[in-house]
């Protein structure tokens, strides 16, 4: 690593970096415009309707017709909104989300001996990445996080209160929620050993289909991370923030025309970037399954876009089948299941580390002692678990005695109550 | 780039949130002041660190990055309860035990 | 031109700090002062990937950005202090032009300081920092977060832990001070429907 400032740009690095960052922004538009008609259409085939049908072949065009119209729309700001912030809040909800997608690489070579890159024409070596940034991962949550502002003050900045109500809720979801998403992530980061993304790719791909991150993690990461994801991109069945039949629109309710169009591209990019970041932390990127390489980098480019089709289409399958969380739920579920949950595995993960690189010591064989920290761990777990959920149910029942009321009736209660009836009759 | 450039920087974005913690009455704008001087702080110590080529620099500015959060949590916990005796989070409102 | 551009990052970044420090003081809007809080924070993470921090920068993006100034907005739209501070007699007299004789007693001490102490004495006006920012590189074969952990959990464990602890009773701390006792009109959680 060398430090890129003092060692100079040459000219060919910036005209490299425009071009990639332009492909990158156009893929990364055609991809959102292409899931807004995916999911519309999938809704519709879900709901036994048929979806957008007019406009281009199977309606695709029908995200650019939409765009066209929204652009002239009247653009009306409230007056009792503080407009700098009102103004500025829909780019502070796009941007993060274009850039996010900066560090996935998308394609690339990634085949037993070769690590992604290409050498250009001009002697440059290249990933297929806008920016391979020496802690990439890191940069998602600082961009994921920094999502939550456009939301926070949309709802602000508004001077109404649904909007308010639905950004109170957003932000205490995302601060909830990112949490557990770290905490997953970190497990990701411990096995593979790097921060990079173009590195966590690479390590999948050296273990073939069953060096994939989904697996070595074993699973339990993987879905904390998609519900966790699911939660931070505000999508059903977590989108309390624009629970149409309680705030109307949510956060974004005053916003109209070209404003409300580039919210609406934003929650759509985040859903993209999600899709290609779980592709990229748990299933190997744009490495091939099962050594299926082919054509070089352009395989890379399908097999990403094939795997990234997966999840998008999961993400869709969520909106259209569950029902939304009551608002106690959603923090029950983050605070109370996921972050044990990932930190108790994370922590399950360390000590199996420590005990595959024989610091333990305890039995002749590293195997045995992986066994015996597995086992330990997952005793202590068990027993943290019972401690967790005894907690919870009796500091909820002491303060249902502390105001006053009687708590809930249990299965015993009723049934002693209907024996005392009885007994009366 | 020399050492001076950014301990100069430093010293100036330190002195703005001293005058912040002075004239704000904003209890939460108090706060922010507060960590406009940590952030002076942290650029001073990864700037002595890059001087020495040593990362200790780093790992002390990584803890005052935690004790910061750790701060600004129980700050605002105190505001919160200002507010909600006083129906005010005016620092020099709260003045109860000045005799 | 390596260093052309070192200077350039260095500018901006720097004016963008000083700006958005400027800002927070100056804003009368809370939710605005935030904003600039913001905007310099970035300016500082700027600075710390021009210096090779890169770990850092992301913590300092990740915590200031992500965790500190979402909680500050929080609290102001929660007491619903958004609007500006009204402007009223000062309760101390004077305090404006005393905080700020204040601030640049304090910057010239700092400016002396850099500029007439070091190893030179009085003659010396040459002090250490008027040096190279990097004299002596980093180790650059190694990842900054490598060199950070192995850093952080052998000659500052001790420290670490007494952070972890101090974390902790931060969080309990805050949570026991803004503990609404017998007044909760939260929703209640009944036992059967809770999911841990």
């Amino acid at each position: 690593m060398t430090n890129f400032l003092s060692d100079g740009v040459s000219a060919g690095d910036i005209v490299l970096a425009g071009i990639k960052a332009v492909i990158a922004f156009v893929i990364c538009l055609v991809a959102t415009m292409l899931m807004v008609w995916f999911e519309r259409k999938v809704v519709s085939r879900l709901q036994n309707r048929i979806g957008p049908n007019v406009t281009g072949p199977f309606g695709l065009l029908q995200t650019l017709a939409d765009g066209i119209k929204l652009f002239f729309k009247e653009d009306i700001i409230p007056s009792r909104s503080d407009r700098f912030v009102f103004q500025l809040a829909p780019y502070l909800s796009l941007v993060p989300a274009f850039l996010t997608f900066a560090i996935i690489p998308i394609a690339g070579d990634f085949s037993p001996g070769n690590d992604g890159t290409v050498t250009l024409p001009g002697g440059q070596v290249t990933g297929f990445q806008v920016a391979d940034v020496p802690a990439g991962i890191l940069f998602f949550l600082a961009m994921s996080s920094l999502g939550i502002y456009g939301i926070m003050l949309a709802g602000w900045s508004s001077g109404s209160k649904y909007p308010l109500l639905g950004s109170v809720r957003a932000t205490a979801q995302a601060i909830s929620y990112e949490a557990a998403l770290g905490l997953s992530l970190a497990s990701v980061i411990l096995v593979s050993g790097t921060l990079s993304t173009s590195g966590i790719v690479q390590a999948q791909a050296e273990g073939g289909f069953f060096g994939m991150n989904m697996i070595v993690t074993g699973f339990v990461p993987f879905f904390v991370f998609i519900v966790a994801g699911t939660a931070e991109l505000n999508r059903p069945p977590f989108d309390l923030v624009e629970a149409e039949q309680e705030l109307v629109g949510g956060f974004h309710t005053e916003y109209s025309s070209i404003r409300f169009a580039m919210f609406f591209l934003a929650e759509f990019m985040n859903t993209v970037t999600m899709g290609a970041i779980i592709v990229t932390l748990f299933m190997g990127g744009p490495s091939a399954w099962f050594g299926l390489y082919f054509l070089g980098w352009f395989g890379g480019f399908v097999w990403f876009f094939a795997k990234l089709l997966l999840f998008l289409f999961m993400f869709v399958w969520f909106r259209a089948t569950l029902p939304r969380l009551r608002y106690d739920q959603l923090m029950d579920l983050g605070w109370k299941l996921l972050i044990p949950i990932s930190l108790g595995w994370l922590l399950v993960l360390g000590g199996i580390r420590v005990a595959q690189n024989g610091d333990i010591g305890l039995f002749e064989s590293n195997t045995a002692d992986v066994i015996f920290v597995l086992a330990v761990s997952l005793a202590i777990m068990a027993i943290g678990a019972t401690l967790l959920q005894k907690a919870i149910t009796n500091s909820a029942q002491e303060r249902l005695a502390s105001r006053g009321l009687r708590s809930v009736p249990t299965q015993q209660d009723l049934a002693a109550s209907t024996t005392e009836q009885d007994g009366g009759h | 780039m020399l050492l001076n450039q950014f301990l100069g920087l430093a010293a100036i974005l330190f002195c703005i949130g001293v005058y912040g913690v002075l004239t704000r009455r904003n209890g939460v704008m108090v706060l922010m002041s507060i960590e406009l001087i940590l952030n002076a702080v942290n650029i001073n110590l990864v700037a002595f660190g890059a001087y020495q080529g040593d990362v200790g620099g780093q790992v002390f500015a990584l803890f005052v990055i935690a004790v910061a959060a750790a701060e600004v949590g129980v700050g605002l916990a105190i505001v919160l309860l200002i507010y909600r005796n006083r129906r005010s989070i005016d620092v020099s409102e709260a003045d109860l035990l000045q005799g | 031109m390596g260093n052309v551009a070192e200077v350039i990052v260095f500018l901006i970044s720097g004016a963008i700090v000083l700006g958005g420090g400027l800002g927070v003081i100056l804003n009368r809007n809370p939710v605005h002062a935030a904003l600039s809080l913001i905007a310099s924070f970035f300016g500082v993470a700027v600075l710390f990937i021009s210096q090779e921090a890169h770990f850092l920068a992301f913590v300092q993006v990740v915590v200031y950005g992500g965790a500190i100034v979402v909680l500050f907005l929080f609290v102001i739209m929660l007491l619903g202090v958004d609007r500006a501070e009204q402007v009223r007699v000062e309760q101390l007299s004077m305090q404006r032009p005393l905080a700020i004789v204040t601030g640049v007693m304090l910057f010239g001490l700092a400016m002396g300081g850099l500029f007439l102490s070091g190893p030179g004495g009085e003659e010396g006006a040459v002090a250490a920092t008027g040096q190279q920012s990097a004299m002596v590189p980093i180790d650059e074969t190694e990842p900054n977060v490598r060199q950070l952990g192995l850093d952080l959990f052998t000659r500052n464990v001790l420290a670490f832990e007494a952070t972890a602890i101090l974390l902790t009773i931060a969080t309990v701390g805050a949570v026991v001070l803004v503990r609404n006792e017998g007044a909760e009109d939260l929703v209640v959680d009944e036992p059967g429907t809770s999911i841990g």
